[in-house]
């Protein structure tokens, strides 16, 4: 991925339950705190509950016109079935972080698994999954601050809930960064 | 914020203040943020047990001098017809939300569709008309929320605000419009002697005054026709002049209800016509085709009905091709194009109703095969 550019395309793919459209609004509220212009879509089937459940985000400099991901500079699958969808993307240089709990360990070229939904639950909550995921995401590619993503936090959650999100993003951060 | 949020809170800054409903996909956002929100507004939110009811609720809510409103989308759209026709009939303001989705029936209710088009002009029984706008953009969601509402209120007709599913569940970053930035618009009451009111008695602008049920002025409305003083009447001369003032009142005030959006239309000679979420893709794609040495523009239609004919015609007439993107098989506002441009001009049409978003790539292909260079 070539840093500081004006325009990052991000696909966040797993099962519905994951948070990741929460993640996907997350990462675009960081963006927004940071000037951007952003665009979050999402896709999901009809249930609240398992399928492949997808959020996309465009954060550019200038205006969005289209507003679905076309050429993604970066790719998260949360589970087996939406890392088999989007693999392929790696081979073409493209940087496919994987959770390695509910998908299949791969070995390959820009294909990045973590145990995240392992670590989660140790952390106290599985939920704060899609934090975990995003916080390793942000330190691995320059999409926003990691700070923007606190503030987001900060603003969204309250109390114990703020804390234990916190805690689930820095985890993710350390994954990449080393703790 | 989301388009659907961006909707309930344009319909809030208008001043509508009663919203009964019944949740569906892809609306339920509406709903959900309408429980919250008019409870400390001084407003209402009501569940209904089903569609029908829910827009009864808000012709009952608006008689009584409320700006009211609901959200559904296909399966819930159907239902509401009925009622929405004695909207029409009656002259009662309301907003219809109708956050279309792939059908027919329960279809692929998560998906997004622009197949609606022909029912939010057709879907009720008799000669009648309504206003139906369809925004691109979560700022577009938001103006044009205010704008349904200005437009019903002032020409007591029902506005279907229907945006795809992609629009309205859409986020974007947008700076919320600030009190007094955007045009308001609220009804006009009768101000004569109360024994005098005719809740139907047009003046020169197509327009009577509407009471508020629990005011003074007391008065009768009834789905069946009636004459100016809101009773039944079946002489021929009054129904023809009913059947006439509820299209006449559109008709004549198209300047101020037809909008559109023009995107590098100066000098193109290839015209997408494209509603909703559509001209994003029409945009994109009209962008790549000038890159590649093809003029091409885009006219956006935000108000759909009535359909904008001049707008259509007026930049169709200085072109080589027109393309219609639109999600549905069988070209619902193409048709609409094709009438306005007579049988000598050929339309393309591009469309998807496989719920799947139509690209810029699926429209610049039809571009550049219409480019007289051949496929480049």
């Amino acid at each position: 991925m070539k840093a500081n550019q004006g325009r990052y395309e991000i696909i966040l793919a797993g099962s519905g339950g994951q948070g990741l459209v929460l993640s996907g609004m997350m990462l675009a509220e960081a963006a927004i705190l940071e000037g951007k212009n952003t665009v979050q879509t999402q896709s999901y089937g009809i249930a609240s509950r398992g399928g492949l459940s997808l959020a996309e985000v465009i954060i550019d400099d200038r205006e969005i016109i289209f507003q679905q991901v076309q050429e993604p500079d970066v790719v998260l699958a949360l589970t087996e079935e939406s890392l088999e969808r989007y693999q392929a993307l790696a081979g073409q240089g493209v940087p496919v972080f994987y959770d390695t709990t509910l998908a299949r360990a791969r070995s390959g070229a820009n294909l990045f698994g973590h145990p995240f939904t392992r670590i989660a639950s140790e952390l106290g909550n599985s939920a704060s999954v899609n934090i975990l995921a995003l916080g390793a995401l942000a330190a691995a590619c320059p999409i926003v601050k990691t700070e923007s993503l606190e503030m987001v936090i900060r603003g969204r959650f309250r109390k114990e809930a703020a804390e234990l999100n916190m805690k689930a993003l820095r985890m993710g951060i350390g994954l990449v960064r080393g703790a | 914020m989301q388009g659907n949020q961006a909707m309930t809170e344009g319909a809030i800054y208008a001043g509508a203040r009663f919203y009964a409903g019944y949740p569906i996909t892809p609306s339920s956002e509406v709903a959900e943020i309408c429980s919250r929100v008019m409870p400390k507004i001084g407003g209402i939110y009501l569940q209904m047990e089903d569609e029908i009811a829910s827009i009864a609720a808000v012709v009952g809510a608006s008689l009584a001098g409320a700006k009211a409103f609901t959200a559904t989308s296909g399966p819930g759209f159907s239902l509401m017809q009925e009622n929405l026709g004695l909207a029409v009939m009656g002259e009662v303001p309301c907003v219809v939300i109708n956050v279309q989705r792939s059908g027919p029936s329960t279809g692929l209710a998560t998906k997004p569709a622009q197949s609606d088009i022909m029912q939010l002009r057709w879907g009720r029984h008799g000669d009648q008309m309504v206003i139906a706008l369809c925004p691109a953009t979560v700022r577009e969601c938001f103006e044009l929320a205010v704008r349904a509402f200005n437009l019903a209120e002032k020409f007591r007709i029902p506005v279907i605000l229907a945006p795809d599913e992609i629009v309205g569940h859409m986020r974007e970053n947008f700076a919320v419009p600030e009190p007094g930035e955007l045009e308001v618009i609220d009804r006009r009451g009768p101000s004569g002697p109360v024994d005098r009111y005719r809740p139907f008695a047009a003046d020169g602008d197509g327009i009577a005054p509407l009471a508020a049920y629990g005011g003074d002025y007391v008065f009768h409305v009834t789905s069946s026709m009636h004459g100016p003083d809101g009773y039944s009447n079946n002489d021929p001369a009054n129904a023809a002049w009913r059947v006439e003032q509820l299209h006449r009142k559109i008709e004549r005030h198209l300047d101020e209800i037809v909008m559109t959006r023009r995107y590098d239309t100066d000098d193109m000679d290839v015209l997408l016509v494209t509603v909703g979420a559509t001209t994003r893709s029409g945009r994109a794609a009209a962008l790549e085709a000038r890159r590649r040495g093809i003029k091409a523009g885009v006219l956006q239609l935000l108000t759909v009905w009535p359909f904008p004919d001049r707008e259509v015609a007026a930049l169709a007439e200085r072109v080589r091709s027109v393309i219609v993107p639109e999600m549905n098989y069988s070209g619902q506002i193409a048709g609409e194009v094709q009438r306005v441009l007579g049988g000598g001009t050929d339309i393309r049409k591009v469309n998807s109703y496989n719920g799947q978003i139509i690209t810029p790539q699926d429209i610049l292909k039809a571009i550049v095969a219409d480019s007289p260079c051949g496929p480049i």
